[in-house]
């Protein structure tokens, strides 16, 4: 094990830079949500910053950046079904990606005592 | 019954079995996951009213507090596996320790955070954003607890085991890691899904 010491000592000091990162991001997220921007653009941005950061934690504190082509393989299976589960709901119910006001002719509750 | 390939790597996948699957298990939380922020998505866009009530909104500054919370107990568990590595079980047995720290302090403000909207009549039942919200955070806090049990376990009984096969031991840590760095990946996108765009 000791063998690898020398090079897990190094990434020592990339486990820091990332956690300063992480946090520097943390904090333009939050400001980033008091700009006085439309609802998807606000959404676009703080969710890509999320993205920036997890990629951080995968790549970094999960060691990503050198793993084997099995897990790679493996998440790249996992990120198609993954965008699959998030757009699939919204065609099936807007009938394309093309008519987004749609979307509001569907009376979903607000609250669980509505029917 | 000795499960094999936990030390050597297997010939086929050139992983360990632990490794191989960690990540495999991952793969399903994703979707599980996924399928909650679908699921919110999808709310979210047929519902012209969305938030939460203008007397008991979310604490975008507690929200912030268990954002670095949990970043840091990621980077304290990274470090675990980094002292084993180099051999240094003091150090392993510290950054341990500050992660179930860590970990508890993020559901002690979660709980702080629940006990406001309880005191205020706010429950799921209240609304779908709250339904939402109570789910998510919710399933989220059970996956840190899950986690805390393991840690306080590699704390307590669990740690003999550097002593006889040590390298089997760090593979433990590292499996562990995986595993407490998504439940931090899946917060880094709660917050700002629930604080800040709602």
């Amino acid at each position: 094990m000791s063998e690898h010491a020398e090079d897990v000592r190094k990434q020592v000091k990339v486990y820091i830079g990332v956690f300063i990162a992480l946090s520097v991001l943390t904090v333009v997220t939050v400001l980033v949500a008091g700009l006085d921007v439309s609802v998807p653009v606000g959404l676009l941005i703080g969710l890509l910053i999320a993205l920036v950061k997890g990629s951080l934690v995968a790549f970094f504190f999960m060691h990503l950046s050198h793993e084997k082509k099995l897990i790679y393989g493996t998440l790249v299976l996992t990120v198609f079904f993954f965008l699959v589960l998030i757009f699939v709901p919204i065609f099936a119910l807007t009938g394309s990606f093309e008519s987004p006001e749609h979307l509001y002719d569907f009376e979903a509750p607000t609250s669980v005592h509505e029917h | 019954m000795e499960i094999p390939y936990t030390v050597d790597l297997r010939p086929d996948t050139r992983l360990t079995n632990p490794k191989l699957g960690i990540w495999l298990f991952l793969a399903s939380e994703v979707m599980l996951f996924g399928a909650l922020f679908s699921t919110y998505i999808f709310l979210r866009v047929a519902n012209a009213e969305w938030g939460p009530h203008p007397d008991a909104k979310l604490n975008v500054w507690l929200g912030m507090i268990n954002t670095f919370v949990l970043i840091a107990s990621s980077v304290t568990m990274v470090m675990c596996w980094a002292t084993l590595k180099m051999n240094q079980f003091k150090d392993f047995k510290r950054n341990l320790l500050y992660t179930v720290v860590l970990a508890l302090t993020f559901m002690v403000i979660k709980s702080f955070e629940y006990g406001g909207k309880f005191s205020h009549d706010i429950f799921p039942s209240t609304s779908t954003f709250y339904a939402t919200y109570f789910l998510m955070t919710g399933l989220h806090g059970i996956h840190v607890v899950g986690g805390v049990v393991v840690l306080v376990y590699f704390l307590g009984p669990g740690k003999k085991m550097w002593e006889t096969e040590p390298e089997k031991f760090t593979n433990r840590i590292e499996v562990t890691g995986l595993y407490w760095h998504f439940v931090d990946l899946v917060w880094i996108f709660l917050f700002p899904t629930f604080y800040l765009l709602s």
